[in-house]
């Protein structure tokens, strides 16, 4: 197979006074080869990249010149998140005023357990009329972009169909800053 | 009990088959690989349960880095020369044009462009430049202007409006960049993320569940 022909295949022959050589095998061990071969594939296989970025669609909203023409979420079903500085989510149901700030003012995580996010989306999803049930995003200016994605994500993850990114209210950025400093010293 | 002697095998085996075969894979992945070009802006993407693709023809790409500088990138070479042309007509900038093509990304204010453009490649990188100005407290969102100029630029084309954004990147620079695209009308975009899978048990799993799909969501 891997041998070359080395005789002078029936040529002139050799006068008497000259000595034939040795005849050497030209079978050569492939082994290092071959291991040089997997070696370099296992490195080009590792080496590829396999994941193409995905893109993750948005649709923005056209902005509303008079106040009047700004839709109006029904406070029943409207969810406020608000994004912290730190991953810091918090939450409340429908309207925040002064006197019942401290008891619907609740805070939760990324985290998908019992107090993340998508346990209070997704109860209250489930808990009021779909054509009423809104999600208002409220990012700070403290935080990351990566927690604005995540928290667009869980809206894609429990499916809900009307989201909306809004600007923090002074008042709102005022408490997530409170409870985040009162959080941070116990 | 005696038995037939069988006659002695040599265990050395012909590596020669097995030698074919390692250099055919080998050569089919040198072939395949592509090497990541090496960016001039790092960034690490969030990652998101979208499956689509980002598409890469017709892409105007915003980045935005960890520190809240943004840059803007395209990659059609008449549209980038259309683009130049007007800007030195509209503000006198006497860019070079063919510099102004040729260059991968674009991260300063206007006013910079001219010295931006004659920088050399080793001076490309992130940290280095200042960035396009988006901060619109300290002065005028030139993102604004720049989607303007883009918008005009891809007239009755198809345009991907792409954002690339860094995990640590503060929110305000991607409201200043959204601002803008609001501004120009630029309602739809794409944030480049790192594929993810549904988690398991959510409301989008159960849906694909029950589409018969394989956990792709067809956002």
């Amino acid at each position: 197979m891997a041998e070359m022909d080395t005789s002078s295949g029936g040529g002139h022959k050799k006068g008497p006074g000259v000595k034939k050589g040795k005849k050497l095998s030209t079978r050569v061990d492939l082994t290092p080869m071959v291991d040089l071969g997997f070696l370099l594939i296992t490195f080009f296989i590792f080496t590829t990249t396999m994941s193409q970025p995905t893109a993750f669609k948005l649709f923005l909203p056209k902005d509303a010149d008079k106040p009047e023409d700004q839709n109006k979420a029904k406070e029943s079903g409207a969810l406020t998140i608000l994004l912290g500085k730190d991953n810091h989510v918090f939450y409340y149901e429908g309207i925040l005023d002064n006197s019942n700030a401290s008891s619907k003012f609740k805070s939760a995580n990324f985290g998908n357990g019992e107090d993340g996010i998508r346990n209070v989306i997704l109860q209250k999803k489930l808990t009021t009329p779909d054509k009423d049930f809104v999600v208002v995003i409220k990012p700070n200016e403290e935080c990351t972009y990566k927690n604005v994605v995540d928290i667009l994500d869980e809206m894609s993850i429990n499916m809900v169909k009307k989201y909306a990114l809004v600007d923090i209210s002074e008042v709102e950025n005022q408490l997530v800053k409170v409870t985040e400093a009162a959080s941070a010293s116990k | 009990m005696s038995r037939p002697k069988l006659p002695r095998k040599s265990t050395s085996i012909d590596m020669t088959a097995m030698c074919d075969v390692a250099f055919l894979l080998l050569s089919f992945f040198i072939l395949t690989t592509k090497f990541k070009p090496s960016e001039a802006i790092t960034v690490t993407t969030p990652s998101s349960v979208a499956s689509k693709v980002a598409p890469d023809k017709d892409v105007v790409l915003i980045t935005i880095d960890k520190n809240g500088k943004a840059f803007v990138s395209m990659d059609d070479e008449t549209i980038k020369q259309n683009i130049a042309t007007v800007l030195n007509t509209t503000k006198h900038l006497n860019l070079d044009v063919n510099a102004f093509k040729k260059a991968e990304f674009y991260g300063t204010s206007f006013s910079q462009l001219g010295s931006f453009l004659a920088l050399p490649k080793e001076q490309l990188k992130g940290d280095l430049l200042p960035g396009i100005p988006v901060d619109s407290t300290k002065g005028p969102n030139e993102m604004i202007e720049w989607m303007q100029l883009v918008k005009t630029a891809y007239e009755g084309k198809k345009m991907n409006l792409l954002l690339k954004g860094d995990n640590a990147s503060k929110y305000p620079a991607f409201k200043a960049v959204v601002d803008a695209f609001k501004k120009n009308d630029l309602l739809k975009f794409q944030m480049v993320t790192n594929p993810e899978s549904v988690p398991i048990g959510s409301e989008l799993w159960k849906d694909n569940q029950a589409k018969g799909g394989k956990g792709a969501s067809s956002e």
